[in-house]
């Protein structure tokens, strides 16, 4: 016990003598809160959007009032015609041009429905595009009800099914909501994973390993000694992301804190290992970031934190099965946002748990051999 | 020369040795096509939902069972109470919850109107949003399909056209921003460290006591990379165009022409960093925080820079690589010629002049 100390103590005066490190440990925090946060939203506020109206009737210019109505749209000057439209669009003036054929009042003075119209989108940004097509659809869909139509006697079906949509924990679809939760998961697993197999992997660098290896430390002493310290950093990352997150961005924070960090705790030892892992795999620095972020990327990506899981096929959710973000960010949103308890979560315990203790064994078994 | 050529052939061996550089290097764009190409679309499929059915009538059945068996749903559970919906919504074994009142078929025929319920869980945004469309198209079509009338011809119809990319796969979206990243990896990362390190190990004080000058000695350092650098855009060209047939509509020869000169600009940079920090840690954070972040956040590679606070999109302006994806983009996808995308070779041009003279003035000072 003694001697874990002593190594715990060691690595922490490594860690704060190290100029890099606490800006590190202080800014990354920060900029991500900051930057990621509002960097990554696909929340519209902005679709520039322009019409090319050949009918020039009253028809049209309702529709153009709606758009120009609703808060997700700049309305752009009319474009004379489509090939100018194209011209806008291909400049990047403009994302979504919206064509509003002739005689388009006249076909629905003599109902001659359906009456059609064109949406020209820019879709260089696939994700984009497809949101703001919906946004634009979702107006049209409310036009439907508009007295104009009553007015002019569309026939009414005969029955009618309302459906009235409610939304919970969330119901002003606020992104950044929905992105500080995996922004926090990012900051956690980032330090845990990233400086835990960079701090085995610098002794190994620079030699002293070798040194460290002829003393009586014993090698479990050693694991933990040097992992432990990274445990509380990461942790108390957590502590100042989630006070960010709280004054910056007003997260809810509805659910336990201490259940929050209680499943934290058991996902960083996770982690720890993963990078303890690593580190057993690389010889320098360049090599473990390298790996790391290979690792780290691909797992981010499938988690759930950029795009929602729903839209992944069967077989990428199977994977996710082993992958501890996917886990972890579920929770995360669950605890902080919806006010999920323990067990609500316990399946994703425990599944957090059996792939620590794999994953354990897995690195200090390598860990050994390497060394041996 | 001669020197040249035999430094080059140090600093090859050098790079081949570390294969576990290597292999991520082409590893990294190869599980980045795939993963973004096969996982990430915007149909929602397999929403999870829970109904709850309250009149429990022939109509009624028949739209749940209509919604247990489409593509877009999974009924996860068949409730018998409000009650049990927040639980459900809480273990997140639910994305919505679908309540029919009750009396509803004889609602429907008698008042011809009858309602349904939706609850969504909205912390995701998106999804919530979506599973609510789908719902809501998934019962008017239950309705003209009960009533057996011939179906009506809608109000209007929108006939929409996704230019560039029709079919928005969203490989093709990827492509030019995955180039970039490896680009940035590679020229930006890879050099700097390469540099910093002969330094913290003092081998840069042999190699300039060496009768090699100290431009062939950066010359040397960065052609494997560059060359390194082409074969690689090369590689993730064709596994783009092979697996996803991401297109290139515009001339092959201004693709290369714009990567070739990112490509330098990315290298000056990153000799630009070597020269100005002293040990690898920081010449691997500076690289990671200052170039990896804005490549893929800022520069409209995943996420659309319009969407952005204003003071964000004021810091994208000045990011390289917004220009890179951008021009990539216009050539690749939209077939812009090289006199329409000159805005974008002015600016990578003048940032490539501003980082070589800095540098050129920093080394001197440093290594001389």
């Amino acid at each position: 016990m003694r001697v874990i100390l002593f190594i715990m103590q060691k690595e922490f005066i490594q860690v704060f003598r190290n100029r890099m490190m606490l800006p590190i440990l202080f800014m990354l925090p920060i900029v991500q809160l900051l930057i990621l946060v509002n960097a990554a939203t696909y929340e519209m506020k902005n679709i520039r959007i322009a019409f090319v109206d050949y009918d020039h009737s009253t028809l049209s210019k309702h529709f153009i009032s709606k758009i120009k109505g609703s808060n997700y749209f700049i309305v752009g000057d009319n474009q004379p015609s489509v090939s100018n439209a194209l011209k806008a669009i291909d400049e990047n003036k403009v994302t979504a041009v919206i064509v509003i054929p002739k005689e388009f009042e006249k076909r629905l003075k003599t109902n001659s429905f359906p009456l059609k119209i064109q949406v020209l989108i820019d879709a260089i940004n696939s994700v984009n595009a497809t949101i703001s097509y919906s946004y634009i659809n979702q107006i049209f869909l409310s036009i439907k009800n508009d007295n104009f139509f009553v007015k002019q006697k569309f026939i009414q079906p005969a029955q009618i099914i309302n459906v009235i949509p409610r939304y919970r924990y969330n119901a002003d679809f606020d992104y950044k909501k929905y992105m500080v939760p995996g922004v926090l998961v990012m900051l956690v697993t980032l330090i845990s994973f990233m400086l835990g197999a960079l701090n085995i992997v610098r002794e190994k660098e620079v030699g002293t390993i070798e040194q460290l290896n002829v003393t009586p430390i014993k090698n479990y002493q050693f694991i933990i000694g040097k992992l432990l310290p990274f445990w509380f950093l990461a942790l108390l990352e957590l502590a100042l992301g989630l006070t960010i997150g709280k004054l910056v961005y007003n997260i809810p924070l509805v659910g336990s804190l201490t259940l929050l960090f209680a499943f934290t705790s058991v996902y960083i030892i996770l982690l720890l290992s993963m990078g303890l892992f690593v580190s057993t795999l690389v010889d320098n620095q360049q090599q473990a970031t390298l790996v790391s972020f290979f690792f780290l990327m691909v797992f981010i990506l499938l988690s759930g934190l950029f795009t929602s899981l729903e839209s992944m096929p069967r077989w990428i959710q199977y994977i996710n099965k082993i992958n501890p973000l996917a886990y972890y960010v579920a929770v995360m949103r669950m605890i902080l946002l919806k006010g999920s308890r323990f067990i609500n979560i316990l399946p994703h315990f425990i599944a957090v748990c059996i792939l620590m203790i794999f994953m354990m064994g897995l690195a200090v078994f390598k860990y050994r051999k390497t060394i041996g | 020369m001669w020197n040249l050529k035999a430094f080059i052939k140090k600093e090859f061996l050098h790079i081949s040795r570390d294969w576990r550089t290597l292999v991520v290097l082409f590893a990294i764009p190869a599980v980045q096509l795939i993963v973004f190409g096969y996982a990430i679309s915007n149909d929602l499929k397999y929403i999870s939902i829970g109904i709850l059915d309250k009149s429990k009538d022939e109509i009624s059945r028949k739209l749940v069972a209509k919604l247990a068996f489409s593509d877009f749903f999974k009924l996860n559970a068949l409730l018998n109470e409000e009650s049990e919906i927040e639980a459900l919504f809480k273990n997140g074994s639910i994305k919505e919850a679908i309540i029919i009142e009750q009396n509803f078929s004889k609602k429907l025929i008698r008042e011809g109107k009858a309602n349904i319920q939706l609850i969504a869980d909205a912390t995701e945004p998106n999804t919530a949003n979506m599973a609510v469309n789908y719902t809501n198209a998934m019962i008017n079509s239950f309705l003209t399909e009960i009533n057996k009338q011939p179906i009506q011809s809608p109000l209007f119809i929108t006939e929409v056209k996704m230019l560039y990319n029709p079919t928005l796969k969203a490989s093709w979206m990827f492509v030019p921003g995955i180039i970039a990243l490896i680009l940035t990896l590679i020229s930006v990362m890879l050099t700097s460290v390469s540099i910093v390190k002969e330094k913290e190990f003092g081998s840069m004080e042999l190699l300039l006591v060496t009768p090699l000058k100290p431009v062939t000695i950066m010359v040397g350092k960065v052609i494997p990379y560059f060359i390194l650098s082409i074969f690689n855009i090369t590689f993730i060209f064709l596994l783009g165009y092979l697996l996803f047939n991401v297109p290139v509509v515009g001339s092959i020869l201004t693709l290369y022409f714009i990567s070739l000169l990112y490509i330098i600009l990315a290298l000056t940079i990153g000799i630009f960093i070597s020269v100005s920090v002293s040990n690898q840690q920081i010449a691997m954070m500076i690289s990671l925080v200052a170039l990896m972040l804005p490549t893929i956040l800022l520069s409209g590679f995943i996420f659309p820079i319009e969407n952005m606070p204003k003071w964000l999109q004021v810091l994208s302006a000045i990011m390289p690589p917004r220009y890179f994806i951008d021009a990539l983009r216009g050539i690749m996808l939209k077939g812009n010629s090289f006199a329409e995308l000159w805005k974008d070779f002015a600016v990578i041009i003048s940032m490539l002049l501003f980082f070589i003279i800095v540098s050129i003035k920093k080394y001197k000072s440093r290594l001389m």
